[in-house]
């Protein structure tokens, strides 16, 4: 453990600069997947749009893409505010929020997927 | 010199070009530079958008009715204009995220390289902007 090690800092090793690349992969995997579908059956109805989401395939990636969002999310923002806001109190403030935030788009995206 | 000046060094003033207007107008970046600094700004954007497509996407799911009035204010021209900022932002992020796993397994990290890598990333996700835009949204 290294003392110059702060509260606000990143999280230190490779554990987040590997996430930051495995999430965005998942992501572009399932924004391929998911333009090729929205493109081959726009103009979309809604019983079309409901069917798509009622599949268990669909809501498990949705899923799995919003949980991939909300790390790469909270990495991104947290280098973000690591870099801009120098401040510590208010940074981990900021920090916090972003964490509830992403933390809440994971529970709202379950609450919209099973319903 | 007085005591206090003798305790506490003057502090050092910022080097000239460290300000925004500097930066906007006065530097010129390389495009690999503007690459990267977009690829941070179109990522805070689709942050701060997050909960706003996500209720879109509530709202589209909740009933028919709900759909078909998500499905008109989609179509209002400033939201259609927003949701075209936000498809660039995410190509625009896709593009240079996939330069950038191919700079950290070290392929195309000759500047030339890097350079060329950079206009394409742009050109791309431009592209891709348009044709996501038209096929999508118009």
């Amino acid at each position: 453990m290294s003392s110059r090690r702060i509260v606000t800092g990143a999280h230190y090793g490779l554990r987040d600069w590997l996430a930051q690349r495995v999430t965005a992969v998942i992501m572009a995997v399932y924004t391929v997947i998911a333009a090729f579908v929205l493109i081959s059956r726009e103009p979309i109805s809604y019983q079309a749009w409901r069917d798509l989401f009622s599949q268990g395939w669909v809501r498990v990636a949705t899923l799995l893409f919003m949980a991939s969002l909300a790390w790469h999310a909270w990495v991104g923002m947290r280098n973000i505010l690591m870099d801009y806001v120098k401040p510590e109190g208010l940074r981990l403030s900021l920090q916090i929020l972003v964490l509830l935030a992403v933390a809440s788009y994971v529970g709202w995206t379950i609450q919209i997927l099973w319903r | 010199m007085s005591e206090a000046a003798l305790k506490t060094p003057a502090r050092k003033a910022r080097p000239k070009y460290m300000n925004l207007s500097a930066l906007l107008f006065e530097i010129r970046m390389p495009v690999s530079a503007r690459l990267s600094i977009l690829h941070r700004v179109s990522g805070a954007l689709m942050f701060a958008a997050l909960v706003w497509l996500l209720w879109m996407l509530d709202r589209s799911l909740s009933s028919e009715a709900a759909f078909e009035k998500i499905k008109h204010y989609a179509g209002l021209w400033p939201v259609k204009l927003a949701l075209l900022g936000l498809v660039w932002a995410y190509c625009h992020h896709f593009c240079a995220g996939i330069r950038h796993i191919f700079l950290d397994l070290e392929k195309g990290i000759e500047k030339e390289t890097a350079l060329l890598t950079s206009w394409i990333s742009f050109a791309v996700s431009l592209l891709l902007t348009a044709l996501l835009g038209w096929k999508l949204l118009w």
